[in-house]
């Protein structure tokens, strides 16, 4: 789907939405009223803009670190004959959250989570010996933005 | 924080995505035997101990008409690393900005910042005039555009959660 399929009241939901819905009994009430319509009216076209793929569902985004657990950044240069089996064993592995190709020598870039951080090692071990491949293992040391809201 | 179980089962659920209808919270709690009140205490409670940022629309970059995803990455100074990362954390247009470690011979690059755009054309002078505006443009760097995202196989609650672990990435 396009961005063009999106009217200016679909937009203006998603826009208001990505940031978190309130915690509160009614959440969608005072956007209703910004926009001049109803609650049902907000949650039918959120059903229909979730049914036809424009968003994801409603989902919390949790603090590994503040949980116990440990998430990390890595990259791999993937010869590409093999990149497809490369990513179809990344895939299979539960610790791989998730798998981005890039246009670059290092051309596999993904993301380790684990419940603990002693697991990471460990973890990057098994992707070299399966794989016979070098791991770079680029850890956040300082985080100065983390933003995912897009204008919509 | 340790989760109770109730907490777990609350993110568990709310992790399938919240109940479309205008009380969202009673609705979970009716699924978990909670009442509504306790449903939104108990989720105040986690938001206000950092365990969930937020709790919003998944936005799916590519179908809302964000086709290039760029990563682009700095060699920096150290010294210069700290002001440079919040200059570029001023940018709206700067969705992620992380300092990770380099790795010689195989990596040089510690900054790394995320931009999204509609095509690779205009997402490069995008970041070229964030570059301009920060007075970062004559630092070595590179731009990797993703190609492909691989999905993976779904994740359970228990460990972290998809979105966390792209928030992190």
């Amino acid at each position: 789907m396009r961005n063009g399929h999106l009217d200016p009241i679909d937009r203006a939901i998603v826009a208001a939405l990505q940031r978190g819905v309130p915690i509160v009994e009614r959440p969608f009430a005072e956007l209703a009223a910004s926009l001049e319509t109803t609650e049902e009216a907000i949650v039918a076209r959120l059903a229909r803009l979730i049914h036809t793929g424009a968003v994801g569902r409603f989902a919390p985004m949790l603090d590994a670190e503040k949980l116990g657990g440990a998430v990390i950044l890595c990259a791999m240069a993937v010869p590409a004959e093999r990149f497809e089996d490369v990513a179809a064993r990344l895939a299979a592995m539960p610790e791989v959250a998730h798998n981005y190709e890039r246009a670059h020598r290092f051309n596999m870039w993904f993301v380790l989570a684990v419940e603990r951080p002693e697991l990471i090692p460990a973890t990057i071990a098994r992707i070299e010996a399966e794989t016979g491949l070098e791991v770079v293992d680029l850890p956040k040391l300082e985080e100065y933005r983390l933003e995912l809201v897009l204008p919509v | 924080m340790e989760l109770t179980p109730a907490d777990r089962a609350l993110l568990a659920a709310l992790e399938a995505g919240l109940p479309l209808v205008p009380r969202p919270f009673a609705a979970l709690g009716e699924q978990l035997g909670l009442a509504e009140h306790e449903v939104l205490s108990r989720l105040a409670a986690l938001r206000a101990a950092g365990v969930v940022n937020r709790a919003g629309l998944v936005v799916r970059h590519r179908e809302l008409g964000y086709r290039a995803n760029a990563m682009v990455v700095l060699d920096l100074p150290d010294a210069e690393l700290e002001a440079a990362g919040r200059r570029l954390a001023r940018e709206p247009a700067v969705s992620l900005c992380y300092a990770r470690p380099r790795r010689p011979p195989l990596w040089p690059y510690n900054l790394f910042f995320m931009v999204h755009g509609p095509e690779r054309l205009a997402t490069l002078r995008v970041v070229h005039a964030i570059l301009m505006r920060t007075g970062l443009e004559t630092v070595p760097r590179a731009v990797l555009f993703s190609r492909r995202r691989f999905v993976q196989r779904a994740a359970r609650y228990g460990t972290p959660a998809p979105e966390l672990r792209q928030a992190a990435a």
